[in-house]
């Protein structure tokens, strides 16, 4: 099963090449593309501009590949059939921009999805999107109608660059078969270096096709894309001063500690100097939630002892994150009386949002790294961390579950919560089930936690699922397990990809928390439009269970809480993928909730505070 | 519902809860006798310095209209250096929203360079004007007047081009408003920066030592 991830296949038709004179110095381009043909390593003879393309993926360190073939990437199909490079055909193009984008955020590398001209192209946008919004590490390769045809609304013809333009860190047109290696391999390191996002190459047929002989040279982002790692001396001793004097002193994480790889400085900085935490939404994993300085992750939904203390600091201590608005509520409210001191690698990200007082510019890690050292004393702030444990038992996170109640949601989280271990993979739709799964699982290690945060893309969780699965495996990691909680709207919209698991036979526990809405519109539309149910009831569901069956997959359906636990062990012991349909309260609503644009200090208990 | 223990979660309700007193405001600047001022918006003059790559002013005027700032005006063209363009764009925002603008084109690929062009700049804009030819002698006047050239006469409209600054550009236009402006063609402010200052400071790393993008030490 997982072992395909690092073996090229064994009817590999390019063996024969290994006796080809042209190839005798080089490394058989049948090897797997493991860490001995990384980067640095030979890439093959190629002789069209398809084959250029593959070979820089491979010099580039590209190992998996999700896409769906069509008629103007054909050529590069054809080149990928003798490469070591993997490829999951999946069931649809935005599955394959999810499962790259997830793939990524896991692997830590950028993902790679491929798709053909027109409608391919456009089926990948909503994946673009998703990943530029999370600032997400991913190469989209597009095939495009002949150059000739270009612009002429040619069969299958989108202008895939003009569409994706806003949605891209850049995108290329390659209309050379020279140089059309050299962009893809520019393209995938752009999408790395400094702050992370999807690039794309819209590959013409004809330039795919056409002949060439010039092997791409080393991948390289271009120059002055990589941003200096170090902030600037003074201001990083300005930042220390500041936070020496902090009376009440609050770490943000966000999601750019993680893809910084700056998780352990980032829980070296804020233990050694006794600083409460809290994290973003994307930033959830970047610190231990188990930890005592932990106060969980803030925001809409996040607990109220995070948005009490984010209220009440003094001194923000914001890492990679955007201060996107579903973090800060009410810009007028948010962390008011706090000097704001902001990491991040992006210069546009100071004082977009929220005001940053004290600007450091640079690599989250290297930054946290400059402060630890620059922070002589640790802030006196006894009685900061006092109160925010007092906001921890004054505010907990708990739900009831009175008799006369169908099973409640939060807790089947919590029961695979218990079940798995700490390094298990979480994915997740958008919607209710999203918001139950960050809350009431307890993460303690970063890359486990793989959602759709900036865009909210229902049926993100699915072919996310596969991607973080593949990655894993392809890690080398194949015990560890991989979750996903779905909304049953969301898992409707991408459950196709359930062919592909199937297929592939992979090993993902699908855990449906269906209560027959769209959960979060049912919600707000409760609380805000007079309890009209308009659009939002799904009570026309099929049996998810049945449908798992029918695909291939085991399915296993839960009505009530003594079903739970046995559900759970069979799905996680059963080797290949898993669907339990749970059915859940479906007036069980996700609290706190800070209403959007509002105080985060004013977090509602109960659906009578919104 | 079944009674309080599904109602939702234990805590003081909202209004019972302690409230810090400080305040933000839109901006995100902390409300304090240093920063409380609100920001007015001004007309700014960004210049950058872009590789001529196609698609170049697409990603520019893209990226600032889906940002919602103001473009009054924008200028492209060619430098000196192959493969480089100029692009002036006038802006009408606050402070912040400039920096914003500017930080934003910064991270754009093609951009090599990009900043405000300082109020000491020579700035000039290119317009072309449509009057009625009834008085040809009354529009030669005006013309000569602001420097402008006749570019065509015909027995019923005259058509003179004016090149200047903006405040020479409206006062030449509100005095041939007499004649009836049938058609106007602006090219919007171009600019470059006085003496040996750089037009668009803040070179992008790597990019340094560009003809036309001088060292600032």
């Amino acid at each position: 099963m997982s072992d395909s991830a690092t073996h090229p296949r064994e009817d590999d038709p390019d063996a024969e090449q290994a006796s080809d004179p042209a190839d005798a110095d080089g490394p058989d381009a049948a090897e797997p593309a493991g860490e001995e043909n990384r980067p640095d390593g030979e890439t093959r003879q190629v002789s069209t501009g398809a084959e250029s393309v593959v070979a820089a993926l491979e010099a580039a360190g590209a190992e998996t590949a999700f896409g769906v073939q069509g008629g103007a990437i054909m050529p590069v199909y054809d080149a990928l059939y003798s490469s070591s490079i993997r490829h999951l055909t999946m069931a649809h193009e935005q599955g394959a921009a999810h499962a790259a984008d997830a793939y990524g955020v896991v692997a830590g590398e950028p993902g790679l999805c491929l798709a053909t001209s027109g409608p391919g192209a456009t089926n990948l946008v909503t994946g673009i999107a998703d990943a530029d919004m999370d600032s997400d590490a991913m190469l989209a390769l597009t095939g495009q109608v002949p150059t000739e045809f270009v612009g002429n609304d040619a069969f299958q013809e989108t202008d895939t660059v003009g569409v994706t333009r806003p949605i891209t860190k850049h995108n290329y047109f390659a209309d050379d078969a020279d140089a059309i290696g050299d962009v893809v391999g520019e393209a995938f390191e752009l999408s790395r270096v400094g702050r992370p996002g999807p690039t794309l190459v819209d590959l013409p047929k004809n330039v795919t096709l056409d002949d060439t002989e010039k092997t791409p040279g080393p991948a390289e982002a271009p120059a002055g894309t990589d941003p200096d790692p170090r902030a600037r001396e003074d201001a990083v001793e300005a930042a220390a001063r500041a936070i020496e004097d902090a009376d009440r002193p609050l770490c943000l994480f966000g999601g750019g500690v993680i893809k910084a790889e700056a998780s352990e400085v980032a829980r070296e900085f804020a233990r050694t100097h006794e600083i409460p935490v809290t994290t973003t939404m994307p930033g959830i994993g970047s610190f231990p939630e188990d930890d005592e300085l932990s106060l969980s992750w803030a925001g809409m939904h996040g607990t109220g002892y995070a948005n009490m203390a984010i209220t009440h600091t003094d001194c923000l201590i914001a890492v990679g994150t955007r201060f996107d608005d579903r973090l800060t509520g009410g810009i007028d409210t948010f962390a008011p009386e706090a000097e704001v001191v902001h990491v991040d690698i992006d210069p546009a990200e100071i004082s977009k949002n929220v005001y940053a007082d004290y600007p450091l510019i640079g690599d989250a890690g290297t930054v946290l790294e400059q402060l630890l050292e620059a922070v002589r004393d640790a802030p006196d702030a006894d009685e900061w961390r006092e109160q925010c444990q007092e906001w921890k038992e004054t505010y907990p996170m708990t739900y009831a579950t009175p008799d006369d109640e169908p099973l409640k949601p939060q807790f089947v989280v919590e029961a695979f919560d218990e079940a798995t271990d700490d390094d298990t993979i979480v994915t997740t739709g958008v919607g209710q089930h999203q918001m139950w799964a960050s809350q009431f699982w307890t993460y303690t290690e970063p890359r486990t936690w793989v959602s759709s945060h900036g865009l909210g893309t229902m049926g993100y969780g699915v072919p996310a699922a596969i991607g973080a699965r593949v990655a894993a495996d392809a890690m080398g990691e194949p015990d560890r397990d991989v979750v996903c909680f779905d909304g049953d709207g969301s898992f409707l919209m991408t459950m196709q990809e359930l062919s592909v698991a199937v297929r592939e036979d992979l090993n993902v526990t699908f855990a449906v928390l269906n209560n027959e809405y769209i959960g979060m519109v049912r919600q707000w539309q409760d609380a805000f439009f007079e309890g009209r149910h308009m659009a939002s009831d799904y009570n026309w569901m099929p049996e998810f269970d049945k449908l798992a069956e029918a695909f291939g997959a085991l399915g296993i359906r839960v009505d009530g809480y003594d079903e739970v636990a046995p559900a759970v062990e069979e799905a996680l012991a059963y080797d290949g993928p898993a669907v339990i349909d749970f059915h859940v309260d479906p007036e069980e609503n996700v609290l706190p909730m800070v209403p959007s644009g509002g105080a985060n200090g004013r977090f509602a208990l109960t659906e009578d505070q919104l | 519902m079944s009674g309080e223990d599904a109602a939702g979660m234990p805590g003081p309700a909202p209004d019972e809860r302690p409230q810090p007193e400080g305040r933000r405001n839109l901006e995100g600047h902390r409300i304090d006798p240093v920063v409380e001022a609100e920001h007015d918006s001004r007309r700014a003059v960004i210049s950058a310095l872009v590789e001529d790559e196609p698609g170049v002013l697409a990603r520019v005027s893209g990226l600032v209209s889906r940002r919602q700032f103001n473009i009054e005006s924008l200028t492209v063209g060619p430098t000196t250096v192959e493969g480089h363009s100029r692009i002036t764009m006038v802006v009408e925002e606050t402070d912040p929203g400039i920096d914003q603008i500017e930080k934003q084109m910064a991270k754009l690929k093609p951009v090599i360079s990009v900043g405000e062009v300082s109020g000491s700049a020579v700035t000039s804009e290119l317009v072309l004007l449509k009057v009625h030819g009834e008085e040809p002698d009354k529009v030669h006047a005006v013309a000569e007047m602001y420097d402008g050239r006749t570019l065509d006469a015909g027995p019923k409209t005259i058509t003179v081009q004016l090149t200047g600054d903006e405040s020479k550009i409206d006062d030449a236009i509100d005095a041939f408003d007499q004649f009836g402006i049938i058609e106007i063609a602006r090219t919007g402010q171009t600019a470059l920066a006085r003496g040996n200052i750089p037009t668009a400071p803040g070179e992008k790393p790597g990019t340094a030592g560009e003809p036309t993008t001088p060292n600032t030490q």
